[in-house]
C-alpha cells in the first residue's frame, strides 16, 4: 500500500469516525441519563439523511405523518393528566407544540414545494421534522417507564427500533438515496484528493462536540442532565424531574442523530435500514467508553471508524467482522480491569 | 432565607394528620401527627429504624403515604411529586447527603436553584453569597469536586445547595451522623442561626442531646409512632427521654 492510499482511507476513517463520535456520544448521554441503551440512535440518522432526500426531489416525507401521530398522542396522554389534575394554564403550550407546529409543518409542506428552497434550508427543515420524534418518542415509550429494569428499557428501544425501520419502508421505500455535497470543494494532500465534503464533516462534528461541551459544563441545563445521570434522587431533590432530563436528553440525540444524517447523505447512499449499522458502530465506540466515558467513547468511535475504512482495503468481505469483533477483547479488557458494580435499584 | 412579612408569626407551616406509611404489606409508620410553625426547629428523636427517615421520604414525596399532610394551609395531592413539593418551598438534605460527587462545589449548589431557575428567578449568584456567608469553608472550596470533600463539608455542602431554593420548610435528616464532635457543634451552631431567618426547620436526629438543645418542639419516635411529644425543655427533663436517648449521669 502506498501512502496515497494509505491517506485516502485514513480520510475515509475519520469521516466515518467523526460521525461515530457523534452517536457515540448521543448513546453515551442517553444510558447515563435514563439507562436507556439507545438502539434506535441510528434510525434518526437515516431519517434524517432521507427526509433531507425526500425534501430533495420535491416530494412530502412520510416523516410528517409520524410527527403528527407521534404528537397526538402526546397530546392525549400528558392533556388527560393535566385535565385530571385541573392545570388548564399548561394545555394550550402542550397543544400547540405537539399538535399545532407539526400540522402548520405539514400545511407549510404541502404549500410549498420543498425542492425550490436552498439546500442549507432543506437541511433545517429536514433536522426541524425529525428531531421532535426524540422527545415524543420518549414520552410515549420510556417515560411511563422510567423505574424500569435496564433489561425491560433495551426490549423496548429495540421495539421502537424495529417500528421505525418499518416506518422507514412505508415512507421512503426500499431505494436509497444520496443528496448532493455540500461542497465541491477539493484539495490536494500528498497527491491523495482531499474532499471538501469530508473536511464539513469533521469540522461541524468537531463543532458539535465543543457546542455539546459548554451546553454540559456552562449551561444550568448541562449541568441538570449531568446531576441526573450522577445522582437520580439528588436531582429529583433539587426540583430536577427525571422526566424533564429523560426529554431534554432524547431531544439532543435526536439532533445529533439528523445533524449526522444530513451530513453523510451526499458520502454514502442510505436506505431505510442503513441507520442500525451506523448506530451499531456509535455503540462500539460507545461501549470503549463503558458507556460512560465521552472523551474515550469519541476516541473509540474513531477507531472504529479508521479500522473499518482500512479493513474494507485488506479484506473486505470481513469488514464489519472485524469492526465488531473489536469489542470481544474491549468487553474483555475491560471485565478484567473494572469492578463489576450492581444495577442501582431505587 | 429572606424573610415573608406577609405571613403571621405563629403560621402552622406543615401539619400531618394520621400519616402511614408501607413497605409492601408491612407498615412503617402508624399514623403518625406532627406540627411546625413558622421559624420553629422541630425535632424528631428515637432510635434507629424506628421510621425517620421513612417519615422524611414520605413527606417529600419520594415514597407513597396516607393519612393528611396540610402544608401552608393546602391539604396536599397526593399526586404531587418531589418535583412539586420542592416547587412549593419544601426540601431535604437527605441522611446520604446526595451530592453531585464530579461536580464542583459551586455546581451542586447552583443546582440547589435549578426549579428557581427554571421559574425565572435570576438571583442564584447573590443566594450563593447568602449561602457562602453561613458556611465560609464552601467559598473556600467553591471549585473544588464534592466526591473530595471531607464528611463536615459535604454535610455544609448538602444543607446549603438545600438553602439555595429558598425554602418555606428546611429538612435534615441525621445531619450530624458520622461527623466529628466539633464539626457536630459547628453545623448545630448553624441550625440555630437559621431558624433567625424565619425558615421551619424539622430536625430529624439520632443526637438527642444535641437536637433538643436547639429545638422549641421535640418528638419521640419509636418503631413507627409517636410514644412522647413536648417542648423540647420538658422532653430533655423527661425521665423516660433521659434514660433511653440522653444517657444516665450525664448533664446536658
Amino acid at each position: 500500500m502506498d501512502l496515497q492510499i494509505l491517506l485516502l482511507l485514513g480520510q475515509d476513517g475519520i469521516t466515518n469516525g467523526a460521525i461515530y463520535a457523534l452517536l457515540a456520544l448521543a448513546l453515551v448521554l442517553v444510558f447515563a441519563v435514563t439507562r436507556v441503551i439507545f438502539i434506535p440512535q441510528g434510525e434518526f440518522v437515516a431519517y434524517g439523511a432521507l427526509t433531507l432526500a425526500s425534501l430533495q426531489t420535491g416530494k412530502v416525507p412520510g416523516t410528517i405523518w409520524l410527527l403528527l401521530a407521534l404528537g397526538s398522542t402526546v397530546a392525549v396522554l400528558d392533556g388527560y393528566r393535566l385535565l385530571r389534575e385541573k392545570r388548564f394554564a399548561k394545555l394550550p403550550p402542550l397543544l400547540i407544540f405537539n399538535v399545532g407546529l407539526p400540522l402548520l409543518a405539514a400545511a407549510g409542506l404541502f404549500a410549498m414545494p420543498p425542492d425550490q428552497l436552498p439546500l442549507w434550508a432543506q437541511a433545517v427543515v429536514a433536522m426541524l421534522l425529525v428531531i421532535p420524534l426524540g422527545p415524543m418518542i420518549y414520552r410515549v415509550a420510556f417515560q411511563p417507564l422510567a423505574s424500569a429494569s435496564v433489561l425491560v428499557l433495551l426490549i423496548v428501544s429495540i421495539a421502537v427500533h424495529v417500528t421505525l425501520i418499518g416506518l422507514g419502508l412505508l415512507f421512503f421505500g426500499a431505494e436509497g438515496s444520496r443528496t448532493p455535497p455540500f461542497t465541491e470543494i477539493s484539495f490536494e494532500l500528498a497527491g491523495a484528493p482531499l474532499q471538501g465534503q469530508t473536511i464539513l464533516v469533521v469540522v461541524a462534528s468537531a463543532l458539535l462536540i465543543i457546542g455539546l461541551y459548554f451546553f454540559f459544563e456552562r449551561t444550568i441545563y448541562g449541568k441538570a442532565l449531568r446531576a441526573t445521570a450522577m445522582n437520580r434522587t439528588g436531582a429529583r431533590l433539587m426540583g430536577i424531574p427525571p422526566a424533564l432530563a429523560g426529554k431534554l436528553c432524547f431531544t439532543l440525540a435526536a439532533a445529533i442523530g439528523a445533524f449526522s444524517g444530513i451530513l453523510i447523505a451526499p458520502i454514502t447512499t442510505i436506505y431505510y435500514d442503513s441507520g442500525f449499522l451506523i448506530g451499531l458502530k456509535g455503540f462500539v465506540g460507545a461501549i470503549i467508553g463503558g458507556l460512560a466515558s465521552y472523551p474515550v467513547a469519541a476516541l473509540g468511535a474513531l477507531l472504529v471508524g479508521l479500522l473499518e475504512s482500512y479493513s474494507s482495503f485488506y479484506a473486505s468481505a470481513f469488514k464489519e467482522v472485524i469492526v465488531f469483533t473489536l469489542i470481544i477483547p474491549v468487553l474483555l479488557w475491560r471485565s478484567l480491569t473494572s469492578k463489576h458494580i450492581e444495577e442501582e435499584e431505587e | 432565607m429572606s424573610k415573608h412579612p406577609h405571613l403571621h408569626d405563629n403560621e402552622v407551616i406543615l401539619d400531618v394528620r394520621g400519616l402511614r406509611v408501607a413497605y409492601g404489606k408491612v407498615e412503617a409508620l402508624h399514623g403518625v401527627d406532627l406540627c411546625i410553625r413558622r421559624g420553629q426547629i422541630v425535632t424528631v428523636i428515637g432510635p434507629n429504624g424506628a421510621g425517620k427517615t421513612t417519615l422524611l421520604a414520605a413527606l417529600i414525596g419520594l415514597l407513597p403515604a396516607t393519612g393528611d399532610i396540610i402544608y401552608m394551609g393546602h391539604p396536599r395531592r397526593h399526586a404531587d411529586e418531589v418535583e412539586a413539593l420542592v416547587r412549593q418551598g419544601m426540601t431535604l438534605v437527605p441522611e446520604k447527603r446526595e451530592l453531585f460527587a464530579e461536580m464542583s462545589v459551586e455546581d451542586n449548589l447552583i443546582l440547589g436553584a435549578f426549579d428557581r431557575y427554571r421559574t425565572g428567578h435570576r438571583d442564584q449568584m447573590e443566594t450563593m453569597d447568602e449561602v457562602f456567608e453561613l458556611f465560609p469553608r464552601l467559598e473556600e472550596r467553591r471549585s473544588q469536586l464534592a466526591g473530595t470533600l471531607s464528611g463536615g463539608e459535604r454535610q455544609m455542602l448538602a444543607m446549603g445547595r438545600a438553602l439555595m431554593a429558598k425554602p418555606k420548610l428546611l429538612m435534615l435528616d441525621e445531619p450530624s451522623l458520622g461527623l466529628a464532635p466539633l464539626i457536630i457543634k459547628e453545623i448545630f451552631r448553624i441550625i440555630a442561626e437559621l431558624k433567625q431567618t424565619g425558615v421551619a426547620i424539622l430536625l430529624v436526629e439520632q443526637n438527642a442531646r444535641a437536637a433538643l438543645q436547639i429545638a422549641d418542639y421535640g418528638y419521640v419516635l419509636e418503631t413507627g409512632e409517636v410514644s412522647l411529644a413536648g417542648p423540647s425543655q420538658e422532653l430533655a427533663a423527661d425521665p423516660r427521654v433521659i434514660e433511653a436517648y440522653l444517657g444516665l449521669g450525664k448533664k446536658h
